[in-house]
């Protein structure tokens, strides 16, 4: 068990806040490639920890002791961008932050042209990229959250990013 | 730069809101927005469960949340589906349709507080009668400290609660001077609670219905003042064949 999943074991309130800042930016950065928009992405991460912590407030020690962070709560928000993605309609939120307090798009405006060229990508392929390039995750940690064997989490970077070349050679 | 680099330059770090919006939703912090009241702006905290508190919006009122709470404050739009609640609730002196969220209380807190929230506009009880009714008649000092700590006051009418000897008692929302303000705007007038309390009269019966009550209850104050009989006690009009009124259960 790694540092934080023991603190979480011990004191979830407490330290709960830990994990939605040092977890946050790779869930948020990864669904935004995965989902092309910012309000769909802040919604996504804002539910994936909500979830998580209603799950971990549950755990025993044993589920604690195979815990492993990343991999679980990208399994969490894969499912809940799998079923966005089918119902494509924003759900309320529990409690919708002020609009004095409601987050700014931090996007600079030229990444706009990477979103054309992931969403170009299968599926798979474009998750695989995401989580591997942009989130960080390793071989397992995606075979793991994707369920699907390292071999083709391997395969799928493989061909995401030689598309990635074709198109980007197509535009020049 | 390689399509790895350029990748993971494609992320930064976690946009302002998430973390408030997660601690919001998991119940680790309340929202609070501002709402106008008869006694000036007021603060009203909510949660995933209800509201959880009002408090004058003076100096300081994240500071005080956060000691008596232990839970964060973070301004925020309350839930859709009850939030348009919250001025009528404050507005009528009762929660109504609004969700309350009671769970710091304990099961006795709770029973009193929902009890409290029953006596109507316009009226008001004392505290023997509110542990009479939550079924712990020598209670009154327990029911006194609750109210003094109601987490939810105008919401939750403790301001209706008085001393049996006609005096008002303590108010935790802005002090005593508050409570008599709020009493006036519904309209109890609270001298003339003080004045029948200077003549010992603690119950009022009518001769025509053979009912006694609260003085402030709207059974009797239909009455008309001329046609009441004064009671120093509820066995003094029980002795004179007045029976107890169904309404205001002056017991």
């Amino acid at each position: 068990m790694d540092d934080l999943t023991a603190a979480l074991a011990r004191n979830l309130d407490g330290a709960f806040p830990t994990l939605v800042e040092s977890a946050g930016p790779g869930l948020y950065w990864g669904l935004r490639r995965l989902c092309g928009d910012h309000q769909e992405a802040e919604d996504l991460t804002q539910e994936t920890f909500i979830r998580a912590y209603r799950s971990l407030g549950g755990f025993d020690r044993d589920r604690f002791d195979e815990l492993r962070l990343s991999p679980w709560l990208w399994t969490i928000a894969l499912n809940l961008g799998r079923n966005h993605l089918r119902s494509r309609s924003r759900r309320p939120t529990f409690v919708d932050l002020h609009e004095h307090a409601a987050s700014e798009d931090p996007e600079p405006p030229d990444t706009a042209a990477w979103d054309d060229r992931l969403s170009a990508l299968p599926i798979n392929q474009r998750r695989a990229v995401v989580l591997r390039h942009v989130v960080g995750l390793g071989i397992g940690e995606i075979s793991e959250a994707t369920g699907r064997p390292e071999g083709t989490v391997k395969a799928d970077i493989h061909r995401g990013l030689d598309r990635l070349r074709r198109v980007m050679e197509q535009e020049q | 730069m390689s399509i790895e680099d350029q990748l993971s330059g494609l992320a930064g770090g976690l946009p302002d809101g998430i973390s408030e919006g997660v601690a919001l939703g998991t119940g680790l912090a309340d929202g609070y927005d501002l709402y106008p009241s008869p006694l000036g702006e007021v603060v009203v905290t909510f949660n995933t469960e209800g509201v959880s508190s009002l408090d004058l919006a003076t100096n300081g009122y994240e500071a005080r949340f956060a000691d008596r709470h232990g839970r964060r404050l973070f301004r925020a739009e309350p839930p859709a589906n009850w939030g348009r609640h919250i001025p009528g609730a404050m507005e009528a002196g009762t929660p109504g349709r609004l969700p309350v969220d009671l769970r710091s209380r304990t099961a006795f807190q709770n029973r009193v507080l929902h009890i409290a929230a029953t006596i109507p506009r316009g009226e008001v009880r004392p505290y023997g009668w509110l542990a009479r009714e939550a079924e712990k008649p020598g209670a009154s000092r327990a029911v006194g400290s609750t109210m003094a700590r109601n987490p939810i006051p105008l919401i939750i009418p403790c301001h209706r609660v008085v001393r049996s000897d006609g005096h008002l008692g303590e108010y935790s929302l802005g002090g005593p001077h508050n409570k008599w303000e709020l009493l006036t705007q519904e309209g109890v007038e609270p001298a003339r609670l003080v004045e029948l309390a200077e003549h010992r009269v603690r119950v009022q019966g009518d001769p025509a219905t053979g009912v006694y009550c609260h003085p402030t209850c709207h059974v009797i104050r239909a009455s008309g003042e001329w046609n009441v009989a004064d009671f120093p006690s509820t066995a003094a009009a029980r002795s004179a064949g007045f029976r107890p009124c169904e309404v205001c259960r002056p017991g």
